[in-house]
């Protein structure tokens, strides 16, 4: 037993597989392709929207996102600039496209890190056990007693405010959820009749882990990545609001919110939208979860 | 029930490794600095007197070990140190600013539970209908929104166009704290409520699935009635870890939202402190904060064993 429990994501995603679901009975339950799971095709299309924009910002932005013109500042929306100007006459439209290029970049790499780390190291763990185990797993609830903000703003401060701060702080904090799911899929896995065949057949650990475990428990974490995207890009907008994120003038959703809170009075479209981004890019996200969720695992799904 | 919470103890024996490996976490975040710690601390404002002073103040010049043990013995004392920028003992502003932020994450508690509990029990009332749809997007949406832009935007609507709640700050009375405080346990409540909506959910559709519930049926209980007597303190339990959990989690939240309203907790502190650069005061109040999961952790396991007979963990640490 562990003393800290697991992120809320993971733990309500384990009560909802907890429950059946009277909707669904056993018969349905057979894998739909997934061009008809309406989920995962909403969040891909969402999802593949937002990629396409920060991709091809430089053509789709109407004007340089980081040009200023103070002549023309704080407009409302027009013809001209169809979101208005921020206080430095810079074009919203613009700086939301571009915002998307960083916010997106840096969500999705974030992610990177510690998917590998916390899934090898929560993989070990949960095969080999032992003193190793034991070690991995206190580790893992220190971390779980700092809440997610507190060590990554801490981190980025101390590490210097940045996008290889932010790298770093996210891939620290994050891994010990990998790890923990990992190492649970793994207490079950390795007690299956396939691994113990292939122990008795004299295969090696490393090859029995990559070949015959990893297909079949590679699957939590990748649906946990999903949200883990949503809660790294969460924290890279609130470090941009706290000005800790990505240095100015480039173009960031958080920092555009901070820049737009000033004029809530007159402006209030300059805070809203870059919010309504974020809220955008998170849904998407999530449903693509929630879609992959369905694919790859019917079975423990409601 | 005193025999089922003979767990206690030895919960509390399994948080002591939680504790140290905190403190050595927040030991070590001075270290992570770049260069000679006391000169980026001090950025602009650094002569060689103060380097100096702050160097002995943080026993800096001493080997790393020693300043660990040091450290631990000072926070055994309760001594967090000197704050930097406010010239008073560490321990005096978390004092000041601890209540204030449980008593904002007991009102956002409140709060989440008045949002959620109604919400659960439509979308379970109806699984895989229009309602329960539009409560899964209303989890989805809350699950995505940033804390801070949540705050923001009620501060537009219900504090600038509504003129209805105060936008920031703290008040005097203890009305005064319910009035203030309502816009941000409401973006905190707003934040909690995905979790818990989708885990009461869950749970409400396995219990009114049970027997039990199918007899308190034949019996004329319906509605209202059904719900409350025989479903909600069942669906109710698996809920409560989830809320404690992120009970916890939230705190982090509330920190940034704090700075939003103004609200003069233990979140504001540290993200003045951060752009103050006081070193003591963010390493204080991570070890607070962290502490105060540790010990909502046990909470959240006490009140689950007092809740539901069935769950003896008691008999769980014989085993």
């Amino acid at each position: 037993m562990t003393t800290t429990p697991a992120p809320p994501a993971v733990l309500a995603a384990q009560a909802e597989e907890a429950a059946p679901d009277p909707v669904r009975p056993a018969r349905s339950r057979r894998l739909k392709p997934w061009y008809r799971n309406g989920t995962l095709v909403v969040g891909l299309v969402i999802v593949g929207l937002l990629v396409a924009v920060a991709v091809f910002a430089p053509l789709l932005a109407p004007y340089d996102p980081v040009k200023q013109d103070l002549q023309n500042a704080l407009q409302s929306p027009g013809a001209e600039h169809w979101l208005g100007t921020d206080k430095y006459g810079r074009d919203v439209l613009s700086r939301l496209i571009w915002g998307a290029r960083v916010d997106l970049r840096i969500g999705f790499l974030a992610v990177l890190i510690p998917f590998v780390v916390g899934t090898v190291v929560g993989a070990l763990a949960g095969y080999f056990g032992g003193w190793f185990d034991t070690v991995v797993m206190r580790v893992v609830d220190v971390f779980f007693a700092f809440p997610f903000y507190v060590l990554v703003i801490v981190l980025v401060f101390v590490l210097g405010a940045g996008e290889s701060s932010i790298y770093l702080a996210i891939a620290a904090v994050s891994w010990v959820a990998y790890a923990k799911i990992m190492r649970g899929e793994l207490l079950v896995a390795k007690k299956q009749d396939y691994v113990t065949a292939a122990r008795l057949g004299g295969m090696s650990h490393g090859r029995i882990l990559l070949k015959h475990i990893a297909p079949n428990v590679l699957s939590q974490a990748l649906i946990y990545a999903c949200s883990d995207i949503v809660m790294d890009i969460l924290a890279i907008v609130t470090l941009g609001y706290l000005g800790l994120g990505i240095a100015p003038p480039t173009a960031e959703w958080g920092s555009m919110i901070l820049d737009g809170q000033e004029f809530i009075t007159t402006q209030w479209l300059q805070a809203t939208i870059p919010g309504l981004a974020v809220v955008v890019t998170s849904l998407g996200l999530s449903l693509l979860g929630d879609g992959l969720s369905d694919q790859l695992s019917p079975e423990r799904r409601k | 029930m005193l025999d089922r919470l003979r767990f206690i103890p030895a919960r509390l024996v399994q948080s002591i490794p939680v504790v140290f490996g905190v403190t050595v976490v927040v030991f070590f975040m001075v270290h992570l600095l770049p260069g000679n710690p006391a000169l980026v601390l001090l950025g602009q404002s650094a002569t060689p007197e103060r380097v100096a002073a702050l160097n002995t103040q943080l026993g800096l010049d001493q080997p790393l070990w020693d300043q660990y043990l040091r450290f631990l013995g000072n926070l055994v004392q309760l001594d967090l140190g000197q704050s930097i920028t406010y010239q008073r003992p560490v321990t005096e502003l978390i004092g000041d600013a601890v209540p204030v932020t449980l008593s904002l994450l007991a009102y956002a508690l409140v709060l989440s539970l008045v949002i959620s509990v109604p919400l659960a029990a439509l979308a379970a009332s109806a699984p895989g209908r229009v309602r329960d749809a539009a409560v899964r997007v209303f989890t989805l949406l809350g699950q995505g929104m940033p804390q801070f832009w949540v705050g923001i935007m009620l501060i537009l609507l219900l504090g600038v166009k509504a003129q209805a709640f105060p936008v920031g700050g703290y008040g005097v009375t203890a009305g005064e704290h319910l009035y203030y405080l309502f816009l941000p346990a409401l973006t905190l409540a707003i934040a909690m409520s995905p979790t818990t909506i989708r885990s009461l959910r869950a749970s409400t559709i396995g219990v009114l699935g049970s027997d039990h519930v199918a007899t308190a049926r034949s019996k004329g209980a319906a509605g209202t009635t059904l719900f409350r007597r025989h479903v909600l303190r069942n669906a109710a339990i698996p809920t409560v870890s989830i809320i404690g959990v992120n009970l916890g989690y939230l705190v982090g939240g509330s920190l940034v939202i704090e700075k939003v309203f103004a609200v003069p907790g233990l979140g504001s502190l540290m993200v003045n402190a951060i752009f103050a650069r006081d070193f003591p005061t963010i390493q204080a109040v991570a070890l607070v904060v962290a502490l105060f999961v540790v010990v909502v952790g046990i909470l959240t396991d006490v009140v689950y064993t007092a809740i539901d007979p069935r769950v003896d963990l008691a008999a769980k640490e014989r085993a």
